[in-house]
């Protein structure tokens, strides 16, 4: 009986187990399912073109050129003469073969990249000769193209990305482009698109074989978004010229709207520096370049003290607070003693009595100190609460925090509050004149160059500001432009003294230089003392040059902040920078051709030279 | 011959095992739409196209057909005569293809007749079942005398010799299937299990080094020791002993067998199965890709002609040894065990009837039979889900291959004949 049973219970069992290794392969682990999808489909990626970038009249700032790579599929190499593709594309012999063995290594059968990112000039020699080569053909790539080399801290630029970024962002895979910093990161799926796909069905070898099931899985691609940014490119490009050989910054912004016409940082660098092949090459170079800082951003990462440009605001928030009338007057003799023994210099001549007109056009140190006692000692119970209130109308000018603009770089800037003198002078250890330097924009205060734009679009707006911006539309696809309005915690009638104020700073003040023929420029300079250490000692540098200004004085339509670094008092250099600005971007062309001249050619190059000499030096000469 | 039919077919319809046939021809259904599927490319304008691996195929169903009608035409007392002469007829198609034979791959298997392929390897399991039979039926056979045992041995080494020759180790291991018969008339158990602790012990030596293979050894030893002297009160130690010794002389053998005498492919495929070196891309590729095709069918499969895997021609030898990723491919989870339970069917059908026969040669061949299809099914399909080995074998009335269909074919119309016909003493 065993013996009639063996078989047939032998065949049942073998059954069971292959129904369950069945049950196992097919139905329960799911594995084998997606890597047959992997294995049998070739998934060809589609990339819409990236999109351009344009100014805010339409002119173009980025476009794509097309680049080739060469590749090679080793399999299909036949003999052909090597010294004479070396000599194409530019290699050595021996350089060749080792990339052939590269090839050869990374797979028979797949293609493998011999040279990449050939010019297009390049490309004509080799494409015209490649007949000559079997198994070796050219792909063509997209790179940025930059036809005005401006502005290239705004617009950032692309790379391929990296298993990082792959990390990050499934939407990647190896080698794709992607933006780095400014616009083109800020921006980067507008600027993209999304990607499509194509199936392929492929054999055994790598070949395809036929579209996959015809094509229904295929997914087009969305089309990438052209950009149209707020920068002005004339008034972009002026102000990089006028910052040349100098360090500094320029923001300008268009007061009633938010946009930003014009961020200039200086030094720069050519934004086609960071294209094609020899881009890591020039980015280790900009990088490691610690003293010039080619890639930090002086307009949005610079924080200086204000300077004297501050006066305003304080002067603003005096006026709210009802400390002082624009005729509250105060005595100034060449300074003043805000503390026993401690003397602010002022350069007012002895006896003279300003008022807040003249106190800001004259920019009189004594007038700010004492105003601003007022404000600290009078506003609130104490000068705990005075210094916070300060703070929070200060806070309302969209200082000291980031502003909220659409680049990825910022700095927040720094407005002390009550708590900060707490622990630094104990709680009650401090008063109004403990924190004088505070009065005339020195002191503890730090602020962005794009801060002090924007503050200074507020008051052109006589108590508003809109959040600062970078993108003005986009050509096609969804976007709704909504910028909130902030408005500032100061009445808009305190502002017409202090816009007189700065008006009467050009007409017959401090910034005589910045006035234009025609246009009532509104303006305040300052000069802002700065430390750095050399070889661990704070050694004093010569002063900062500082101007914000907007014009026209009723109808505001650019507001700016300029930072000259170590380029002494106001007037001398962002004063009249400002002022060739603005009649550009007003009248569309310079008339002050000595002025301008003056600033073209002028170089601080050796006030920079003075602190790596090595040796004792003047400042402020 | 149409009278010949004629003239029999009024009984032989009503005794015919239908229920045979059907699960027959609807295998070799299955056989032709997945041997299509596989072999379909772009270029194939008609099934009919006798250039193309489909058309041949399609020949060979319907010679096999024709020529199976004749077979159930003919008196079962013809089959025993000719058993002798079909065996010594497949013997010298084996011995001459060292003469006129066509080597393919690496192995000499194939005479070329004029386009067409032929495989004596799959008619000798013919020649030898009616051999076994012939031998069984003879009235002195008894498989329990040594003499009839080592008869016995001998046609089956001759063949299996031969083929191992060629080389073609996977269709030698064929004639295992000569077991099954043989048990069932009689065959000692002790030698079943001698044949699995050969391999049990086998497989433990090359899975582990030397000195571990001992260790396990032994410890079986001492647990069977054990165990059998819980049963067998006066139990001797030196019989025990003597088998523990020669186990261990054993593999140490076995090592020095892997090492030497068999060939770097079959090294492999036993490293593969047994778990070690396993690399996706290298040999291991073939069981992968066909675990991977299997697997990605899912339970209703991805459809005819459907299967990515299949088309892209990613499982080497998928028309012939695995036809059945295609199966699982494109018919998935139902079709697969559709195909399984057919065979199930097939073969306890063969031998349900079977042992209705009274003649020993009858019963024998049809066992045979039987034998020979379960050991194809078990290590072909058992190859496609990484169960067995490789061995390259074909899955029979499935797998793309005239020879194969055809002797297959033959069988089972020579074991409906003499199933129809059990009862026929003429």
């Amino acid at each position: 009986m065993i013996r009639k049973l063996f078989l047939p219970v032998i065949t049942l069992l073998t059954a069971l187990l292959f129904v369950s290794r069945l049950v196992s392969l097919q139905l329960i682990n799911s594995s084998y399912k997606s890597l047959s999808d992997n294995n049998a489909v070739i998934e060809s990626e589609i990339f819409p073109e990236r999109g351009y970038i344009y100014d805010r009249n339409n002119k173009l700032l980025v476009s794509n050129q097309p680049v080739y790579d060469l590749m090679a599929i080793p399999e299909n190499i036949a003999q052909f003469d090597t010294l004479l593709l070396a000599k194409i594309i530019n290699l050595s012999k021996s350089e060749l073969k080792d990339k052939l063995s590269a090839a050869k290594q990374f797979s028979m059968k797949l293609p493998y990249v011999i040279m990449n990112q050939i010019s297009k000039e390049e490309n004509a020699i080799i494409q015209e000769k490649i007949w000559k080569f079997r198994g070796f053909y050219l792909q063509k790539k997209s790179l940025r193209e930059y036809p005005n080399p401006i502005a290239s801290n705004i617009l950032g630029y692309v790379s391929e990305v990296n298993r990082n970024d792959m990390r990050k962002d499934k939407y990647y895979s190896l080698g794709e482009p992607t933006g780095r910093q400014g616009i083109e990161k800020y921006y980067e799926e507008r600027l993209r698109g999304v990607k499509g796909k194509k199936f392929f069905q492929k054999d055994r070898f790598n070949r395809i074989i036929g579209s996959y099931e015809g094509g229904i899985y295929d997914i087009p691609p969305k089309g990438a978004q052209n950009l149209i940014l707020t920068i002005d490119l004339d008034l972009q490009q002026y102000g990089e010229k006028l910052l040349k050989n100098k360090r500094g910054g320029i923001v300008a912004i268009e007061p009633e709207t938010g946009e930003v016409l014009s961020l200039v940082s200086a030094p720069s660098y050519n934004p086609n520096l960071l294209v094609g092949r020899s881009r890591s090459k020039n980015y280790r170079i900009l990088a490691s370049d610690s003293i010039s800082k080619p890639l930090f951003d002086r307009g949005l990462q610079a924080q200086y003290a204000p300077g004297s440009p501050f006066k305003t605001l304080n002067a603003l928030i005096a006026l709210q607070e009802g400390v002082i009338n624009s005729n509250t007057t105060y005595n100034c003799n060449n300074g003043h003693f805000y503390a026993k023994g401690m003397f602010m210099d002022c350069h007012c001549k002895n006896g003279t009595y300003n008022n807040l007109l003249s106190g800001i056009f004259k920019s009189c140190n004594t007038y700010f100190a004492n105003i601003y006692r007022k404000i600290i000692d009078e506003s609130g119970d104490g000068v705990a609460e005075g210094i916070n209130i300060w703070r929070k109308h200060l806070l309302s000018f969209g200082l000291g925090n980031y502003l909220g603009y659409d680049l990825a770089v910022g700095k927040k800037g720094f407005i002390p509050d009550a708590s900060y003198y707490d622990y630094w002078y104990k709680e009650g250890g401090w008063k109004s004149a403990t924190i004088i330097s505070n009065a005339i924009g020195q002191g503890e205060i730090l602020t962005t160059p794009i801060q002090m734009a924007n503050f200074t679009a507020a008051i052109a707006n006589r108590g508003f500001y809109i959040k600062p911006h970078f993108l003005k539309s986009v050509s096609n696809g969804d976007f709704k432009k909504a910028h909130e309005k902030k408005t500032t915690t100061i009445d808009s009638i305190h502002f017409e003294t202090v816009i007189d104020g700065m008006h009467k700073v050009v007409e017959r003040g401090t910034a005589r230089v910045a006035g234009i023929p025609g246009i009532k420029v509104c303006g305040k300079t300052g000069t802002v003392e700065n430390f750095m250490k050399i070889d661990g000692v704070k050694t004093q540098l010569t002063d900062h040059s500082m101007f914000i200004a907007f014009a026209p004085k009723d109808n505001p339509k650019i507001a700016l902040a300029v930072f000259i670094e170590n380029g002494y008092w106001g007037s001398r250099w962002a004063a009249p920078i400002a002022s060739l600005l603005i009649e550009k971007y007003l009248n569309g062309e310079v008339k002050r051709k000595w002025l301008e001249n003056r600033m073209l050619n002028g170089s601080l190059l050796a006030e920079y030279e003075k602190p790596f000499s090595g040796k004792p030096f003047i400042i402020n000469e | 011959m149409a009278n010949l039919l004629l003239l029999m077919s009024n009984s032989l319809i009503y005794r015919l095992d239908w229920l045979l046939i059907l699960i027959y021809l609807l295998l070799v259904a299955v056989g032709i739409i997945n041997v299509y599927s596989s072999t379909y490319n772009e270029s194939l304008n008609s099934i009919f196209d006798f250039s193309q691996l489909i058309g041949k195929q399609l020949l060979f169903l319907m010679i096999s057909i024709f020529l199976g009608l004749i077979i159930l035409g003919i008196n079962i007392k013809f089959f025993e005569h000719f058993a002798p002469i079909s065996y010594i007829l497949s013997i010298f198609l084996l011995g001459g293809l060292f003469v006129f034979g066509k080597t393919v791959s690496g192995a000499t298997s194939w005479y070329d007749l004029g386009g067409i392929s032929f495989q004596p390897s799959e008619f000798s399991k013919l020649g030898t079942a009616m051999m076994i039979a012939w031998y069984m039926g003879k009235f002195q056979s008894d498989i329990k005398r040594p003499r009839t045992l080592v008869t016995i041995t001998i046609y089956l080494l001759i063949p299996s010799i031969l083929i191992m020759l060629q080389p073609d180790p996977g269709s030698a291991l064929v004639y295992s299937a000569f077991y099954f018969p043989l048990l069932r008339e009689g065959l000692n158990f002790t030698l079943l299990i001698i044949f699995f602790s050969v391999l049990a012990l086998f497989f433990i030596s090359l899975s582990f080094e030397f000195i571990e293979s001992i260790g396990i050894i032994g410890i079986i030893f001492l647990i069977i020791y054990f165990v059998l002297k819980r049963f067998i009160r006066r139990i001797k130690i030196w019989p025990l002993l003597l088998f523990l010794i020669v186990s261990i002389g054993f593999s140490f053998s076995a090592d020095y067998i892997f090492n030497n005498l068999f060939e770097q492919r079959h090294r492999d495929r036993i490293n593969i199965f047994i778990g070690k070196n396993v690399d996706v891309q290298g040999v291991g590729y073939n069981i992968n890709q066909s675990k991977i095709a299997i697997g990605s069918g899912g339970l209703k499969g991805k459809g005819f002609l459907k299967g990515t895997q299949t088309k892209g021609d990613f499982v080497p030898e998928q028309q012939t040894d695995y036809i059945f990723s295609t199966v699982g491919e494109e018919w998935g989870f139902l079709g697969s065990l559709t195909v399984i339970l057919m065979f199930c069917f097939l073969i306890i059908r063969i031998l349900k009837r079977a042992e209705k026969q009274n003649s020993k040669f009858r019963r024998v061949f049809s066992y045979g039979v039987a034998g020979l299809i379960f050991i194809h099914f078990f290590v072909n399909i058992g190859m496609s889900l990484g169960i067995v080995p490789t061995i390259g074998i074909p899955l029979p009335f499935l797998s793309y291959g005239g020879s194969s269909l055809l002797a297959f074919s033959l069988m089972i119309f020579i074991h409906l004949n003499f199933d129809a016909n059990r009862l026929n003493e003429w």
